[in-house]
């Protein structure tokens, strides 16, 4: 599947394309396989999004996960300051990363 | 230390305002990102793996406390309380937000600070040695030079779209601190029949094709120290390509032309300028050395230090440097406690590093290339004082030059360009070595990390070092020996086919072990590896 990505304008957090609004977390995002230039473009000209692009995502336990690393730390946040990921409490959620 | 005149706070004011509007149309829509992007770069403004990241200059990395307590509260009102001291000497900070990043510029230029050139084909901040007049072995103090070539680089029209990004660095003793043939200007201020000229290294560089700079140039006399180096860019921003980034540096034009045929176009080029007036009043740079005097350093003070707690006497051992003033130290804080991220530093620990500062080290502090800071001028008398405020604060680790004093770039935690993560490594490697008692027995062993092949990490200059890249998804780590960034420059080695994150902590203890069975008297690990060679090492890697 693949699914888009991009930042905030204002803010510049990591956000995701759910189908109807762009959310914080990956697990809300959509696949957006065939139209994710056509959203893409869209979003962006609105500004609800900064340079949104599409990744390789799968399905782990149900919910996207990004198929690249690199793609997974940005989703997520630095490994190595969980207490600034979006998972702060969890203490496995580095499992999800590797 | 220099404080800005009237026309440098003038200059960095009129910036943020510029800044601050462009920021205002882009936020509106009237700028698209491809736009402002370039804008943004030039004010230090990345867009990193989670947010915009904000690359502040340190000069010479030389703050004052007020300065360091500015970037404490820059910190904490616009990021999330702690920053990333680099490579170059500057801070960076992870998690700024557009709407916001404009004041941010206006509360760092109250304190004469900025992060104009931080970014961009242009002059980066300029670096130099952060013992700099202090340290007992330099011929002057280099930083009025650093100053006066900062000051000609700053919004210079001609160079700033040059082929690619364009780092100097200049020292002023025989002892390289700066890792000075490592940029693409190295400028070391010597002493030729009693007086003082610059020797010129050009072409050095890391990244994905690391280079030691060549001497091109002996003795430039101090009152050319600008033409010449202004002669040297304009040849690089003439013949330097334009068509790949990747071979766009400095370093590969000097490695192309050669050595002589580039010193040649250089020295033409320096002749034709001798009548253009570009070199600045001589006074200017008398002008500019009167902010660099040595503080009033006591007479007489006590060369005594009680070594009675053993723990302050190895930090005392390993952390303090020689200084040129009798009964003075330099006092090297460590922001690499054992599992720490080498180069972070909160907030609040940014605070008690500038007040230490003030009470003891005349309200002067230095950012070291190697993430570190430095308290230059610290009475023998103060240091347990110093140290114990230090030590409960999680800033006493005594391992300067050890192994477990790591350069780590951000990797890919933090950096967008990364293939790898740094920062875990260096933490279970510090950790593995604070666990095995090895450190001390080791001695002085430089370990570096890059999270990718741009070399952010300066693993090329590792006596060890540590190159994380991708393969097919996964992170792996090649294994280099034998660089060093000092005055005995050289490149490290790949030792052969990369490691896992586990692998590589073990393939590090291995390494280490071979110069422990294998050393002579006296020798650190690069000298027994430039001794015995690859061989022994690799047989114990890879059997």
């Amino acid at each position: 599947m693949r699914i888009l990505t991009g930042n905030d304008l204002k803010t510049g957090a990591v956000t995701w394309w759910t189908g109807q609004d762009w959310s914080l977390h990956v697990e809300n995002a959509v696949d957006v396989t065939g139209s994710e230039d056509e959203i893409a473009r869209r979003e962006e000209s609105a500004r609800r999004v900064n340079v949104p692009y599409a990744i390789d995502a799968e399905l782990h336990e149900g919910k996207p996960r990004p198929a690249h690393i690199k793609d997974r730390v940005r989703a997520l946040g630095p490994t190595v300051r969980p207490d600034l990921t979006l998972k702060p409490a969890d203490p496995d959620i580095g499992n999800w990363v590797i | 230390m220099y404080l800005y005149d009237q026309y440098d706070q003038r200059q960095v004011d009129a910036r943020v305002e510029e800044f601050r509007d462009q920021a205002r149309r882009r936020l509106e829509g009237k700028l698209t990102e491809d736009q402002f992007k370039p804008l943004r770069l030039m004010n230090g403004l990345y867009l990193q793996l989670h947010a915009y990241m904000l690359r502040v200059a340190i000069p010479y990395g030389t703050l004052n406390s007020r300065q360091m307590h500015a970037l404490a509260d820059i910190a904490d009102r616009y990021d999330r309380g702690y920053g990333h001291f680099t490579t170059r000497q500057n801070i960076q900070y992870n998690w700024i937000k557009l709407e916001e990043a404009a004041d941010l510029l206006a509360d760092l230029a109250k304190v004469e600070m900025h992060a104009i050139q931080t970014s961009g084909n242009c002059i980066r901040n300029i670096s130099s040695d952060h013992f700099a007049g202090a340290a007992s072995d330099e011929l002057v103090d280099p930083r009025p030079y650093a100053e006066l070539l900062r000051q000609w680089s700053s919004f210079h029209p001609e160079f700033s779209y040059l082929p690619r990004k364009f780092k100097i660095a200049v020292i002023a003793s025989d002892t390289d601190r700066a890792a000075m043939r490592l940029h693409d200007i190295g400028i070391q201020i010597v002493q030729q029949d009693g007086e003082l000229g610059a020797a010129f290294y050009v072409g050095g560089g890391m990244g994905r094709t690391p280079m030691i700079a060549p001497c091109i140039k002996d003795f430039v006399p101090l009152d050319r120290l600008v033409t010449y180096a202004e002669a040297v860019l304009r040849v690089y921003n003439r013949y330097g390509r334009r068509d790949n980034k990747y071979k766009a540096r400095i370093k590969i034009l000097v490695h192309e032309m050669g050595k002589d045929e580039f010193t040649q176009a250089v020295d033409e080029e320096f002749a034709r300028m001798l009548d253009e007036g570009i070199e600045p009043p001589f006074a200017e740079l008398e002008r500019i050395r009167t902010f660099f005097e040595d503080p009033l350093f006591e007479a007489g003070a006590s060369e005594e230090i009680d070594r009675g707690d053993p723990d302050f006497a190895l930090w005392v051992d390993r952390n303090t440097v020689a200084h040129k003033a009798p009964g003075y130290v330099s006092a090297v804080i460590s922001l690499k406690p054992v599992g720490g991220i080498p180069g972070d530093a909160t907030s609040e620990q940014m605070r008690l590093m500038a007040d230490l500062a003030k009470d003891y080290s005349f309200d002067e502090l230095r950012v070291m290339h190697t993430q570190n800071i430095v308290l230059p001028h610290v009475r023998k008398a103060d240091l347990h004082a110093l140290w114990t405020a230090l030590d409960g604060a999680g800033l006493g680790a005594p391992n300067l030059d050890t192994i477990e004093d790591i350069i780590a770039c951000p990797g890919l935690d933090y950096c967008s360009l990364a293939n790898a993560r740094s920062i875990p490594v260096a933490q279970k490697i510090s950790e593995r070595f604070a666990a095995n008692g090895k450190t001390e027995a080791l001695g002085q062993l430089k370990l570096k990390i890059s999270g990718c092949i741009n070399a952010c990490g300066h693993h090329h200059a590792g006596h060890i070092g540590i190159l994380g890249v991708d393969r097919k998804g996964v992170e792996n780590y090649q294994l280099l020996l034998g660089g060093s960034e000092a005055e005995d420059v050289s490149l490290a080695k790949i030792t052969g086919p990369g490691f896992d994150e586990a692998g590589i902590v073990d393939a590090v203890e291995t390494a280490a072990d071979v110069y422990l069975r294998e050393r002579e008297d006296g020798e650190r690990f690069l000298d027994t590896y430039r001794r015995i060679g690859m061989t022994p090492f690799k047989e114990a890697l890879y059997g």
